[in-house]
């Protein structure tokens, strides 16, 4: 085998890729850096080379911190590689990649995954109609295209970056009808246990304080205790208004964009496509690959830094993906393990306040019991249109996973091969057959993890030669 | 034809523009646009109807996750709108139903 033509691969030019290989660059490994995006930030630092917004106040600092991580890749000599995808991963950590329909194999040593999070899927009856978006994809449009979503608008779910995004709103002079906060109360008691670590981010504390100042200054009307919701549709298109119960009684608003997000979790599609192990985070509510002190996974050679590894934020992203780069060095004979630890030692004490606080929000912000395991006539499987009540069904007739579930309901067979349905196929079924979650499973996840059209698989007949459908 | 109430550009630094069309609309949209957004600032919602039930949907996630924004450009169907940089000319189309199988060579595999 010709040797491989890098030391590291890092997937995800996030706040941990890009942190990464500035590290590994500055270490001398020949790095790689790969992007689904045309740009490096990923999806918190989205366009953050090129932001279109005039008024810089609207996104706020925390954002344009992404500049530094920018800057530090341009001069960390890296072969940095936008718009390309990951769609198949050998044994031997060689990566099949794809760039506008030409696939080629690139070979590396060791493998950072740093592909960040994706948003929790909410689903709530209507959830599928046009008008309803996620609170992040709102997000997305300010930062890639300064663009706003047409109100009445009304924002639902619960979360920190829920309250950002209707602080950002409001300083775009966007009107934001109501914040419909569907956070359990409950929560707020469970979480009070674990203030005494929260204490130790004061900063991200302020921070979460000053937006509620902000959404409360904007004149925002912000609904706590939001027991369900509703989309509904009364021209056969799209939204027309949002239904919400609070204290019992139910109410009516017309909206044209409703906006929703129940935090975010660890995109684990290709983590499960390798094969690693993971594990069931119960205060997350989530899955998260199994990781030692420097990132490294139960499979030798093969890292996950920031998000995709738990949801931590975007600061802790950073020094995560900073820590494995150092790791790697040292595996690959670029620093000594004395370097390593010594380089590493303020990486971790900048890292222990994110981790701190975590367990407070984690709990607080935990989402209600029925966006977790919707209502019968709630769709899970967008792709599929499966509904909760047909996952129940198929539970109570002998379907003991998601996998078998695919066979008995076409659940997460369709386009997004079960990235928004997986957690909550897994959830619905473990909580109608009893079981914990990690019982049940979740999904196999089979390359290639993006659909690929056939011309260009069937073309990849060498994979040394880059090949075109 | 685009109908909904389209999304609205807050003020920009200066930026290169490009014209696509949406369902043979031109429209101006920034360069660094996806098409995704350009179905947006034209209002196109919504932007495909479903192959099981034919129900309607637009853009989701924006992020890649979720697949709602497949649309058709330049005649190939199932494009993902949210990964797609718009391109001057270029033509995109709302996806109605289950793909066409026939007579074209983008067959995607899911």
């Amino acid at each position: 085998m010709a040797s491989p033509d890098y030391d590291l691969i890092i997937i995800g030019a996030g706040p941990a890729g890009m942190a990464a290989a500035a590290e590994a660059g500055q270490r001398g490994l020949r790095c790689a850096l790969l992007d689904e995006q045309e740009e490096a930030g990923g999806q918190i630092y989205r366009a953050i080379g090129r932001t279109p917004l005039a008024n810089e106040a609207i996104l706020g600092e925390d954002y344009y911190h992404g500049r530094a991580l920018l800057e530090a890749v341009e001069q960390a000599g890296v072969d940095f590689r936008p718009g390309t995808t990951v769609w198949g991963v050998e044994d031997d950590l060689s990566l099949y990649v794809s760039r506008r329909g030409v696939s080629q194999r690139l070979r590396t040593r060791r493998l950072l995954v740093a592909t960040g999070a994706q948003e929790r899927p909410v689903p709530f009856p209507g959830w599928t109609l046009p008008g309803v978006m996620t609170g992040g994809a709102a997000q997305i449009l300010l930062k890639s295209s300064a663009m706003a979503p047409p109100g009445p608008i009304v924002l639902a779910g619960s979360g920190p970056l829920l309250l950002l995004i209707a602080a950002q709103l409001a300083r775009a002079g966007v009107t934001v009808e109501a914040l419909l906060d569907t956070t359990p109360r409950s929560n707020w008691r469970r979480a009070a246990r674990h203030l005494a670590g929260a204490l130790r981010n004061p900063r991200l504390l302020a921070k979460g304080l000053g937006l509620l100042r902000e959404i409360r200054r904007a004149g925002i009307p912000h609904l706590k205790g939001v027991e369900s919701l509703e989309a509904q549709c009364g021209d056969g298109e799209r939204l027309t208004q949002v239904r919400y119960r609070q204290a019992g009684q139910w109410h009516e608003t017309p909206c044209q964009t409703l906006l929703v997000h129940q935090g975010v979790v660890p995109n684990v599609q290709l983590t499960r496509a390798l094969e690693l192990e993971h594990d069931w985070d119960e205060a997350q509510q989530c899955w998260r690959p199994r990781l030692d002190a420097w990132g490294e996974t139960s499979r030798s050679g093969i890292f996950v830094a920031g998000d995709s590894g738990g949801i931590a934020g975007a600061m802790a992203a950073e020094q995560s993906g900073r820590l494995s780069a150092l790791a790697i060095a040292e595996q690959l004979d670029y620093i000594a393990a004395s370097a390593r630890d010594r380089l590493a030692s303020p990486l971790r004490q900048r890292l222990a306040p994110q981790l701190a606080i975590r367990p407070f929000l984690d709990v607080l912000y935990q989402p209600a019991r029925r966006f977790l395991v919707p209502e019968d006539d709630t769709i899970v499987c967008r792709c599929e249109e499966v509904t909760a009540g047909e996952l129940r069904r198929i539970a109570d007739a002998g379907c003991r996973g998601p996998n078998q579930a695919k066979a008995f309901c076409r659940a997460g067979m369709g386009p997004c091969q079960g990235r928004l349905c997986g957690l909550t196929v897994s959830q619905v079924i473990a909580d109608q057959c009893g079981e914990p979650v990690d019982a049940v499973g979740y999904y196999h996840i089979r390359p290639p993890i993006k659909p690929l059209s056939l011309g260009e698989l069937a073309s990849l007949n060498d994979p040394d030669t880059p090949t075109r459908n | 034809m685009p109908n909904a109430s389209p999304f609205e550009r807050l003020p920009c630094r200066p930026q290169a523009t490009v014209t696509v069309f949406v369902e043979d609309t031109p429209i101006e949209v920034s360069q660094h646009d996806s098409a995704a957004a350009a179905v947006l600032a034209a209002g196109l919602l919504p932007s495909r109807t479903t192959p099981a039930s034919e129900a309607p949907r637009a853009p989701y996630c924006l992020m890649g996750v979720c697949f709602e924004c497949l649309i058709e450009i330049d005649g190939a169907p199932n494009q993902q709108g949210c990964m797609i940089p718009v391109r001057e000319g270029m033509r995109i189309r709302r996806q109605c139903g289950a793909r066409d199988m026939h007579g074209e060579d983008h067959h995607g595999v899911a």
